[in-house]
């Protein structure tokens, strides 16, 4: 399994309400073992997944957004996150948590791991992967 | 062209598993290959032999089981989102101290790198679901 594929992981659920977005991040971190050009987009209610501050202590849902802060560690760089999406649901990137990484090109250096794009610019994100998964 | 397919949903409560069938049926009838069927969340529940439809419907499971015996269609349920909805083989029952297990003829657990290495190996990856 030499080959080397683009594969972009599209979350498109909140992250509570449905199992997706939580067994979806559970392909992502796994996935991460096997060295391929990972990349994850989200769109729609899917950018409720990476929203600041989440308090489950209500609903006994497990609270498991601070895994996402663990993406970088596996190299889980590039989180695309669709401006649109944020703008319908009254959200700013501000209300996103601020997730980084340590980009090892550059001496380490602690580097923004979110990435706003517009709707047509994810479109284009899209078209050039070889495989989609859909969360 | 080699093609491996995902399904995400639980079998009667959702199309997708039917679709699913209905895709797989039509990429070994166009001589195609597939590589493997992944089951994933909901759709895990696609792999009980437990399963007992009334008699004048379709049987979504034994049609799965079918498949792999006539075509050696490898049916992969993963074994995480299996453990935490109930569906087990004998080792897994052994493993978690279960009374049974439950998985249907054909079928195998293992873990989501199969699902990862599906979609290296694969010329298409084709999801089923919502």
């Amino acid at each position: 399994m030499s080959e080397t594929k683009k594969m972009l992981y599209i979350n498109r659920n909140a992250p509570y309400g449905t199992v997706y977005a939580l067994e979806g991040l559970e392909v992502v971190l796994i996935g991460a073992a096997f060295e391929q050009d990972v990349s994850m987009a989200f769109i729609g209610d899917g950018v409720y997944q990476i929203l600041k501050g989440q308090d489950t202590s209500d609903s006994d849902m497990k609270n498991f957004s601070p895994t996402y802060n663990a993406l970088g560690d596996y190299e889980v760089t590039k989180l695309y996150v669709e401006q649109e999406s944020l703008d319908e649901r009254g959200l700013t990137v501000d209300d996103l948590m601020p997730l980084v990484y340590e980009d090892e090109d550059d001496d380490w250096a602690e580097k923004p791991s979110i990435v706003l794009l517009s709707r047509a610019e994810l479109a284009g994100v899209m078209a050039e992967q070889d495989v989609l998964f859909n969360f | 062209m080699k093609f491996s397919l995902m399904v995400n949903e639980g079998p009667y409560n959702h199309q997708a598993s039917d679709t699913a069938y209905n895709f797989a049926k039509a990429v070994l009838a166009g001589g195609h290959e597939i590589f493997r069927v992944f089951f994933y969340h909901d759709g895990v529940n696609n792999g009980t032999r437990l399963t007992t439809p009334p008699q004048d419907d379709r049987n979504i499971v034994e049609r799965w089981s079918a498949m792999a015996a006539e075509h050696g269609v490898d049916l992969v349920i993963c074994v995480a989102a299996a453990q935490r909805r109930g569906i087990a083989d004998e080792d897994e029952s052994k493993r978690n101290g279960k009374d049974a297990d439950n998985i249907a003829p054909g079928f195998r657990i293992s873990g989501l790198g199969q699902l990862i290495e599906a979609g290296i190996q694969s010329d298409r990856l084709v999801e089923f679901g919502d």
